[in-house]
């Protein structure tokens, strides 16, 4: 009997676990991100300890946002919005609570081995082998648990942002695969199965695709359900869901090359990266459309409600980010853009203002009601923490913007005498300035986030753990 | 040169590009296609979520159907399609050729001139020693040091000690075809600590730097045995085979005994040391004007 009564509740301790640590493992990323932005200023920070230098820390940094933080709000976001639009309980809580534990100790040993110093060398996948594996088992169990209960839903449809999760899922699983595949030497050492070009190839095919399908796919999931549940709209265009869902997942998968034009890889590998990434513009315009579109008609509640100003902020820089992206991968402006910090200032405004601001407002729902509650213990601190981290991420994209568009212009100047106008070394005095005010922008959306941890500890001081019945009556299929 | 193993791999690319381009295609004309009514699906999930179906905004479409047209036409003019080299022709490296070539024409009056003049009349030409700090501040001072004066394990150009030769004709030689000088471990040849140390205080005592005088007798007799066939008797050097003059006071590996000591115990360059020593070559990196100008350069920082 208990079972059966156990059965009929929606598996929140799961969700509830995944949540916290997501606001955690984001105050650390952000941390490490703010010590490397004063390393690049002031090269001391480091201590002269090894395990503090700028190359250790700066994948630790990328790893912790992207796998540690971003990958708990999916896993806790995912868990949450499968059980509740399928009506249906988590398919195995054994399963589903191995997913936990199990990315929980993929992150404490990622954290570790980069600190020490072991590393792969690929970017985003620098951990070594015996993680890699770890990382494997941990996705193909969260796959399990989550197509089980898409398996078990008791709606006839399956629902828009459980598509999205569902393709993050399946490509993650291959990308990760395949691009991790190694020759291993030691515990502690392996080397890439494949050499060169091909490498390199393998590695942007997945490395883009890491921001294509776990930062876009995961975060266009949470952005489906929580959008309309908090503007208490109905999403705008099914019809649109359906074109850029597929048209997305499909180009997404050709524009890895884009990060190597201009190099060893041949010619029409540069094409095809550069001229699918610029078709990625209208797929990825169309989640933004169907998200503001969503939105709109809720518009008088941006005034008082601040997850809906997270939510329309997100979706902003989401269209921005979407725009500049496939304008980067022209090979003329490519050619100016690569490798200066106009890169890492679009990359922060993916990550901060849309990955890091839809996970805010999806957290800002979820949280209280993970908790008996409709709202957050102050909704002013999240207005407050809305403003700090939007300043915060103005200041940082628009400094990395000036930087690098500067960086690119130096670099590439030449006298009459054919000789070049710049050394590097005045290029990088050039910058400085605006690594300050990066610096500043950085900090103050660090600042955000602890006012948030704050928030989320006096939430749940206030409530209590609950764990909500599954609804049982089908929805009506055709009312 | 292809880059296909077989003509089958072209032909893939080819058509799965096509197929995809085609499918997105056939995306928005078959959504686009269904006329029906903006209002609500049927769906109801978790109580309220619900959804709209507006049509595909036109703007949308049309951004959507220009970008897939541009793809078409820039894969008709470029290379993409497999092997397909494109009606433009274009190569990244025949375009890197086009713009160096463009350069070359621009510049190649002057160098011409440069390249008449001898290396001291140029030394003293101020349109050209511009140019070349240009040149060594891109690629030279990364080593050398903006300033020149190196660093350790690095070479002080304004020391007037010149293991490779100081003359024109050395230098020009150093930049283009690069440096790799050898120094063998001699710790267990010298008997240890103490001859190591007994050969660093010879050493320190040819240009009289401190140095404990109770090894220096044993120092002298282990230097003619073991280091003067390539130091030389006078310890001079041999700027042939890179060996330094030990008698000048420039120290490019450290002036300190213990440097020193390291130097002779685990040499430079050998299984032993710790790293590589190397000037690389400049040949085929820079121009032989470039090179000239740099020689003239390097030249007169000591020489002017």
């Amino acid at each position: 009997m208990a079972m059966t009564s156990k059965a009929e509740q929606f598996n929140y301790t799961v969700v509830r676990q995944f949540a916290i640590m997501a606001v955690i493992w984001g105050i650390v990323g952000l941390l490490v991100g703010v010590v490397i932005s004063l390393q690049l200023l002031w090269p001391a920070f480091n201590f002269d300890l090894p395990w503090l230098t700028y190359g250790r820390l700066r994948p630790l940094h990328t790893n912790a946002i992207i796998f540690a933080f971003g990958g708990c709000a999916l896993f806790a976001t995912s868990y949450y919005i499968v059980q509740r639009t399928c009506q249906a309980r988590l398919f195995c809580d054994k399963l589903a609570s191995f997913t936990f534990w199990g990315w929980q100790l993929v992150i404490l040993l990622a954290a570790l081995s980069l600190v020490f110093g072991f590393t792969s060398g690929k970017e985003y996948a620098e951990l070594e082998w015996p993680i890699d594996i770890l990382i494997a088992v941990v996705w193909v169990a969260y796959a399990l648990v989550y197509f089980g209960t898409i398996v078990k839903r008791r709606t006839p449809h399956i629902y828009v942002a459980n598509w999205f999760f569902g393709a993050m899922i399946l490509a993650v699983a291959l990308l990760h695969i395949v691009n991790s595949i190694a020759i291993p030497v030691t515990l502690f050492k392996s080397y890439s199965a494949y050499a060169g070009v091909q490498d390199a190839m393998v590695q942007w095919w997945y490395g883009h695709n890491a921001v294509g399908f776990f930062l876009t796919a995961g975060f266009l999931g949470m952005m489906y359900y929580f959008v309309p549940k908090q503007a208490g709209r109905p999403i705008y265009s099914y019809r649109l869901s359906i074109v850029h869902f597929w048209a997305l997942i499909f180009t997404y998968m050709w524009a890895g090359p884009h990060h190597l034009l201009y190099t060893a890889v041949p010619d029409w590998a540069q094409t095809l990266g550069m001229i699918f990434s610029l078709i990625l513009l209208a797929p990825s315009w169309g989640g933004m459309i169907n998200g503001i579109m969503t939105l709109s008609g809720a518009w008088h509640k941006l005034r008082s409600d601040p997850i809906l100003k997270f939510m329309i902020v997100a979706l902003s820089f989401y269209g921005m980010s979407t725009f500049e992206g496939p304008a980067l991968s022209v090979k003329t402006i490519n050619a100016l853009a690569h490798y200066t910090d106009w890169i890492v200032g679009h990359v922060h405004s993916g990550a901060l203002g849309w990955v890091g601001f839809i996970t805010m407002a999806s957290l800002y729902y979820l949280i209280p009601r993970l908790y008996g509650r409709t709202e957050m213990w102050s909704v002013k601190l999240v207005n407050t923490h809305f403003w700090v981290a939007t300043i915060g991420i103005v200041l940082y994209v628009a400094a990395l913007w000036i930087a690098g568009v500067m960086q690119g212009l130096m670099w590439r100047s030449v006298n009459v005498d054919g000789t070049l106008t710049y050394t590097f070394i005045e290029g990088v005095k050039a910058s400085y300035p605006f690594y300050v005010i990066r610096l500043v922008g950085g900090v103050l959306y660090f600042l955000g986030m602890l006012l948030m941890f704050y928030n989320v500890l006096k939430t749940i001081g206030q409530g209590k753990a609950v764990d909500v019945a599954v609804p049982t009556a089908t929805a009506p299929a055709n009312a | 040169m292809s880059d296909f193993t077989s003509n089958f791999w072209s032909y893939y690319i080819a058509i799965m590009t096509v197929v995809g381009l085609v499918f997105c295609a056939w995306l928005l004309v078959a959504v686009g296609r269904d006329k029906g009514k903006a209002s609500e699906t049927t769906h109801v999930w978790d109580g309220d979520l619900t959804e709209l179906n507006h049509q595909l905004p036109n703007w949308w479409r049309w951004l959507f159907w220009v970008l897939l047209i541009f793809s078409v036409g820039y894969l008709i003019y470029y290379p993409g399609l497999g092997s397909f080299k494109g009606l433009g022709n274009w190569t990244q490296t025949g375009q890197f050729d086009k713009e160096m070539a463009a350069l070359d024409n621009q510049t190649r009056p002057m160098y011409d001139r440069f390249m008449a003049m001898n290396v001291e009349d140029l030394a003293k030409d101020q349109q050209a020693m511009g140019m070349a700090e240009r040149i060594f501040q891109n690629n030279c001072a990364r080593c050398h040091g903006s300033d020149a004066r190196g660093f350790i394990g690095f070479p002080n150009l304004r020391s007037g000690a010149w293991s490779w030769g100081g003359e024109p004709a050395d230098i020009e030689q150093s930049v283009s075809g690069g440096r790799t000088g050898f120094m063998p471990p001699l710790g267990e040849t010298l008997g240890g600590e103490l001859g190591v140390n007994a050969v660093v205080a010879y050493m320190r005592s040819l240009s009289g730097l401190d140095h404990d005088a109770s090894l220096l007798l044993r120092g002298e007799i282990l230097y003619e045995d073991n280091c003067a066939m390539c130091h030389g008797t006078d310890a001079k050097g041999m700027k042939d085979i890179g060996a330094s003059d030990l008698t000048d006071g420039v120290w490019v590996h450290g002036g300190s005994e213990r440097a020193m000591a390291k130097v002779v115990e685990f040499g430079i360059n050998s299984d032993l040391a710790d790293g590589d020593f190397a000037m690389p070559a400049y040949q085929g990196v820079l121009s032989r004007g470039q090179i000239y100008l740099l020689t003239a350069y390097v030249w007169g920082l000591t020489n002017r």
